[in-house]
């Protein structure tokens, strides 16, 4: 073996061993969080932690009720506002799109995936709540759904540009108009993949915090309506985190576990989605 | 594929006999017909008829011209971006350019080169078509699966598994499956682009077949790279080459007599 080529080979094996340990450390990161999380939070995931409200520090037995079914009010309505949107810009941008608007719309869509959410949160606290005198789940909602919006036009985009000009072709060609192709056809061939960006977007917004801090911000109690101020899992973390008390640390650390367990669920359901195989009559 | 010389008188399956180019009403017209992708001229000056309830191949090298020409017959080509036309097609006298082209599709039927079945059942698949063109008020759906799929010689092989994804069938009953589906609408003229190109030799034979069978319910245009298809199924057959209709006559004419070198040179395989 000449120098050059053991040099070669040298070189080769240090940027595989240099990949190899870089793909550890992403994947244990996950591993790691997950460690601290069941190691801290676990003894905290109680009966009383889904069911009982916040009590003050040193008292026993609370929980967060209020917080979990507030972070699902506020992460349903966000979806019922942002789904639908995201999905027909989805497919204006897939199936309609020409050239000048089209590109607007994309550009404009990808700049808003990249408005760091604390600046959704100032935005949403500005044109909603300050004219409204008060702080609410609706607030709450409608700020997570600028953010769903984005997420969900793109991907939809993007699986309906994969199914394949041939049978969009097919279906014009037996006098179906476009809308009838994209209904009927297009949409249900890309639906699995359509399915699995919706499913992830929620998942990134539900676990959202500060969009959250300045609109629906944090109730001790039951909130009795969608225009009070409402208690949610992200916000509850951060409160309890930065707060004196060593039993409110467990339980952030608990809701951190709850959440974090609801994501991953969300994720596995998406892979679900995905993998019942493309040759599934309809 | 090779193109075998073909110098001798063809053997193989004789066609109608005699059967007239000109028709009194052709079934359809193109006149004059110019096709640009954006600025690259495709066709130039394509003039043809198609009588009823004849076959038509369309020959010639690729990159001819001929799927591009079949493709604006049902206006498909308006799909892609930047596609202008000049001249007419006419259907039964009247100019499809100017008419609906949803109800001009349902009239003029198309087969693609590869099978694309929607990934549906085999009775939806069937279904679509009529469905949307409110076919099912007069006749049910199960009468117009069980038509479409005896016209497309797919009957007996399907009849238990209607409700199965179209995919579970194999390549060859997938492009019939769509043939079928094609038929389903009661198409005046059904135009195939290489219908048989992704197929074995005994799902093309089924297919051509099925063809001669069935121009006696509508007129039939099919585009093919293969020439002893074309001396096989075709009434008429035109050459094109470079975007030009260089000769349309009978099959018989165009494979051993034809009028114009160019197309002699292409048949007996000095190209192409």
């Amino acid at each position: 073996m000449t120098a050059r080529n053991a040099r070669r080979k040298g070189v080769n094996i240090f940027m595989l061993g240099l990949c190899a340990a870089c793909a550890f450390v992403t994947v244990s990161t996950l591993f790691v969080i997950l460690g601290f999380l069941l190691y801290n939070g676990a003894t905290s995931v109680s009966l009383n932690f889904f069911t009982k409200l916040p009590l003050p520090p040193g008292q026993d037995g609370g929980g967060m009720a209020n917080a979990i079914v507030g972070s699902a009010q506020i992460v349903i309505m966000a979806t019922l506002i942002g789904l639908p949107i995201g999905f027909f810009a989805g497919i204006y941008l897939a199936e309609y799109g020409g050239k000048t608007f089209a590109f607007m719309v994309r550009y404009v869509a990808d700049l808003l995936n990249g408005i760091p959410s604390i600046v959704i949160g100032i935005f949403a606290w500005t044109v909603i709540v300050v004219p409204a005198h008060h702080f609410s789940a609706l607030a709450g909602s409608m700020a997570l759904s600028l953010m769903l919006i984005p997420i969900t036009a793109r991907s939809t985009e993007q699986f309906l540009l994969e199914v394949p000009r041939a049978m969009r072709e097919g279906s014009l060609a037996l006098g179906a108009n476009k809308w009838r192709t994209i209904a009927k056809v297009i949409v249900p061939a890309a639906r699995k993949g359509i399915m699995t960006g919706m499913i992830l977007g929620v998942a990134r917004i539900s676990g959202e915090a500060a969009p959250l801090l300045f609109t629906s911000l944090n109730n001790q109690y039951w909130s009795t309506g969608l225009s009070e101020p409402t208690a949610s899992l992200p916000v509850m973390i951060f409160l309890r985190a930065t707060s004196a008390y060593e039993d409110w640390h467990r339980q952030a650390w608990a809701a951190g576990l709850v959440l974090l367990a609801l994501v991953l669920l969300a994720n596995i359901a998406a892979r679900m989605v995905i993998s019942r195989g493309a040759s599934l009559p309809r | 594929m090779a193109i075998n010389q073909i110098q001798t008188p063809m053997t193989s399956i004789p066609t109608e006999a005699s059967t007239p180019v000109q028709s009194a009403t052709p079934k359809m017209r193109a006149s004059n017909i110019n096709f640009f992708y954006g600025k690259f001229k495709a066709l130039h000056d394509v003039s043809i008829e198609f009588a009823s309830n004849r076959v038509t191949a369309l020959i010639g090298p690729s990159g001819c011209g001929k799927s591009t020409f079949l493709r604006n017959l049902n206006r498909i080509n308006e799909t892609l971006r930047e596609t202008r036309i000049e001249g007419q097609i006419t259907l039964d006298g009247e100019n499809i350019l100017d008419k609906d082209v949803t109800e001009i599709r349902r009239r003029i039927g198309m087969v693609f080169q590869r099978p694309n079945p929607f990934p549906k059942s085999i009775f939806d698949n069937i279904v679509y078509g009529p469905r949307i063109n409110g076919m099912l008020k007069k006749t049910s759906a199960a009468e117009i699966v069980e038509k479409s799929l005896r016209r497309a010689a797919l009957w007996d092989e399907v009849k238990d598994k209607l409700h199965e994804s179209a995919y579970a069938i194999s390549g060859g009953q997938q492009q019939r499956l769509c043939i079928a589906r094609a038929l389903a609408v009661d198409p005046e003229v059904l135009l195939l682009d290489e219908p048989c190109s992704a197929l074995d030799p005994i799902a093309t034979a089924k297919i051509e077949d099925l063809l001669v069978g069935l121009k006696h319910q509508c007129t039939i245009v099919i585009v093919t790279h293969n020439m002893q298809q074309a001396a096989r199924v075709a009434d008429t057959t035109g050459f094109f080459l470079l975007g030009r209709l260089i000769e349309h006559d009978k099959t018989d004419v165009i494979f051993k007599n034809p009028s114009m070198k160019e197309t002699e040179d292409y048949i007996t395989g000095r190209f192409g």
